[in-house]
């Protein structure tokens, strides 16, 4: 039995910790800025501005189990129970401070929203700078169907500069271009070593499953462009592969190895990962991790600023379904996979909407896929024993099929 | 060797004893609220009709979704690889199966050597599932049993445009306001379901011969709907409700 890696306490201290300073922000005078997960975050770190996830702490809901009851609060204010999960846990903490976090995330200074993820965000953002009377800036990054043109750069690279004298107006700071060499390195750095991490698991048995990468995740969305994010990776990488020079696997026998699609299920991760080690299943590597280290051959290392208008526009939910089953087909032969699981998330309408089309893209690889209905943080909308059945039917196939070969 | 296969639905529960060559004996009893104790009955009811000793027994699987309640069972398999391999037994040349069952419809294809190649369930919704037949059967005031014959008299179809259970049963009861016959309006709810079932299976993607499984493939209305909108011919046999228990029952050799 491999255990719980050793990195993870240090993580829940680091995280802990961001949570505490951005608490006390203004105490270090310091300025708060929320900002979406798919948004670049490094000119705020540039700029010693503290970014705060609200899709971050929507997980955190999720995770603690709270996300239905917390839905249906904001379904009661008339939100529609389509809208985002993410979006309506945010809306609902913002009003009753429910949260994981005590007293729920500090108030913004200001909104940073990017519509690379979906177009939910632009709609919430705005929804929370009137409540919060705050300056909301968007960057808009134009959806690249099959390829990235050179008015899309032109584009992005304009809302760059303004981006930046967004910030130079609301903290009344020039903007520091030195410090934003220095971030844009480390930023490239920390997704480099988060990719190495991801990549340890194309080892059979796979010292991490995706469960792992879920959790691990949360430094490289919050503070990639800070040093301990750097030196946490480094760590975590050193210790799995540790455990591949040792052989030893996440899950006891490993037998067969799995692709997820989509983000977590955030409120079943024990049983969904119990369940699938149950039938010797490593989810050995997913979509979703992988998105934060999957832009890096777009940036400059010497040129961060100009060059990340292209990376963030190219993200995973911002590209057309060919290339999203492309990226797809890249890793069931990277890590060698026997099925695919893909979760329908009612939440995340750009991640579930192609699966289907994705489906038919993959029949060449002759590869059998699951589907889960599901929610990233709604409970409401699971089912333990429907789920169960077609996992358990899933698992029979892939091992009759592997029988056969 | 004899052996037995429990399938226990969320709606029925079917036994087959297996003696290694043929059938013995099969049985149907209702699940109720405990599908554990409906189990044991099942088999005991069996094995009296049977007039074998459970002491013969050699190995049993069980399957359904109460398939992990059922602690006498050697191996707990789920109804995809059953209804497989029931198929299969009783209709070697099939490659797509289409099985409707109380709370979920799935499609199962298989390959040329009757092995589950890929499967799909219905997503999180009672439409396309039995329970949506029963619901309708009861707002027509029809028996299960000749909800499809009345089907198959209709010249001009309902349209029945919601695929959500309860919605669609609301919009039945405006169309008998309106005054459209019974005929008409069952063999609208057929279509839709059919219709339903049938983006399943091209999603899956139809290998033929198809055939049809469960106990809504006694359902003649239903299958004429889905021959129609499939243009395919869809095969059943007689002993279709109890194909995930045989198909138990042959797993239980294989122990």
């Amino acid at each position: 039995m491999a255990g719980r890696l050793k990195a993870t306490k240090k993580m829940k201290s680091i995280m802990k910790w961001y949570y505490i300073e951005a608490k006390y922000a203004r105490y270090l005078g310091k300025k708060i800025a929320w900002i979406t997960s798919g948004g670049p975050v490094e000119p705020l770190i540039a700029m010693n501005i503290i970014p705060i996830y609200p899709e971050n702490h929507g997980a955190m809901i999720g995770a603690s189990k709270k996300g239905g009851k917390m839905s249906e609060f904001a379904e009661g204010l008339g939100y529609s129970s389509d809208v985002c999960s993410y979006a309506k846990n945010d809306i609902t903490s913002s009003i009753t401070k429910e949260s994981p976090i005590k007293g729920g995330l500090p108030k913004p200074d200001m909104l940073i929203c990017s519509n690379n993820i979906c177009g939910t965000v632009l709609k919430w953002y705005e929804i929370q700078a009137r409540k919060f009377g705050v300056p909301l800036f968007i960057y808009d990054t134009p959806f690249v169907h099959t390829e990235f043109t050179e008015e899309a750069r032109e584009y992005v690279n304009e809302q760059t500069k303004d981006y930046i004298r967004f910030l130079e107006k609301h903290t009344g700071k020039k903007f520091d271009y030195k410090k934003m060499k220095k971030v844009g390195k480390l930023s490239l750095e920390a997704m480099r070593l988060w990719k190495n991490v991801l990549e340890t698991a194309e080892h059979k048995p796979s010292p991490m499953t995706a469960f792992d990468a879920f959790f691990h995740l949360a430094l490289i969305v919050t503070l990639r462009g800070k040093k301990v994010v750097v030196k946490y990776y480094k760590q975590l990488l050193k210790e799995l592969e540790v455990r591949n020079r040792n052989n030893v696997g996440a899950v006891d026998n490993e037998k067969y190895r799995l692709l997820w699609d989509n983000l977590p299920i955030w409120f079943r991760m024990r049983w969904l990962s119990e369940k699938f080690a149950s039938h010797g299943a490593a989810l050995v590597a997913d979509t979703y991790t992988q998105a934060w280290c999957g832009v890096i051959d777009y940036v400059d290392e010497n040129d961060f600023l100009s060059t990340m208008g292209e990376a963030y526009t190219r993200i995973h939910l911002n590209v057309g379904v060919d290339q999203m089953a492309d990226t797809i087909k890249k890793f069931i032969k990277q890590y060698d996979v026997d099925g695919l699981v893909m979760h329908s998330n009612r939440s995340c309408k750009p991640y579930s909407f192609g699966q289907y089309d994705i489906q038919n893209l993959l029949q060449d690889e002759d590869i059998p896929v699951l589907m889960i209905e599901a929610d990233m943080t709604d409970e409401r909308k699971f089912s333990d024993s429907q789920a169960e059945a077609r996992i358990d039917a899933f698992m029979e196939v892939i091992k009759q099929r592997k029988k056969e070969k | 060797m004899i052996t037995l296969g429990i399938d226990i639905g969320s709606l029925t529960a079917k036994a087959v004893l297996y003696d290694g060559k043929q059938v013995m004996e099969k049985h149907l009893i209702p699940v109720g609220y405990n599908s554990k104790k409906a189990g044991v009955k099942l088999m005991e009811e069996l094995l009296q009709k049977a007039g074998v000793d459970q002491t013969d027994i050699g190995k049993i699987v069980s399957t359904g979704y109460g398939r992990n309640s059922i602690d006498f069972a050697h191996k707990a398999v789920t109804e995809i690889i059953c209804h497989g391999k029931g198929i299969h037994h009783q209709m070697p040349h099939i490659r797509t199966i289409i099985d409707i069952g109380g709370q979920d419809s799935k499609v199962i294809v298989l390959d040329k050597r009757g092995n589950v190649a890929n499967f799909i369930m219905n997503d999180k919704c009672a439409a396309g599932t039995g329970r949506f037949l029963d619901v309708m059967a009861r707002a027509m005031e029809t028996e299960i049993h000749e909800f499809g014959l009345l089907s198959l008299q209709s010249e001009n179809p309902s349209k029945i445009s919601s695929v959500c259970t309860v919605f669609a049963e609301s919009e039945i009861i405006s169309l008998v306001a309106k005054g459209e016959n019974r005929e008409d309006i069952t063999s609208g709810i057929h279509l839709s379901i059919a219709r339903r079932i049938a983006s399943m299976v091209k999603r899956l993607g139809m290998i033929p011969p198809v055939a049809m499984s469960g106990g809504v493939a006694l359902n003649v209305g239903l299958v004429d709907a889905l021959q129609k909108i499939l243009d395919t011919k869809i095969e059943t046999t007689p002993f279709s409700q109890y194909s995930g228990a045989l198909g138990a029952a042959l797993l239980a050799q294989e122990l």
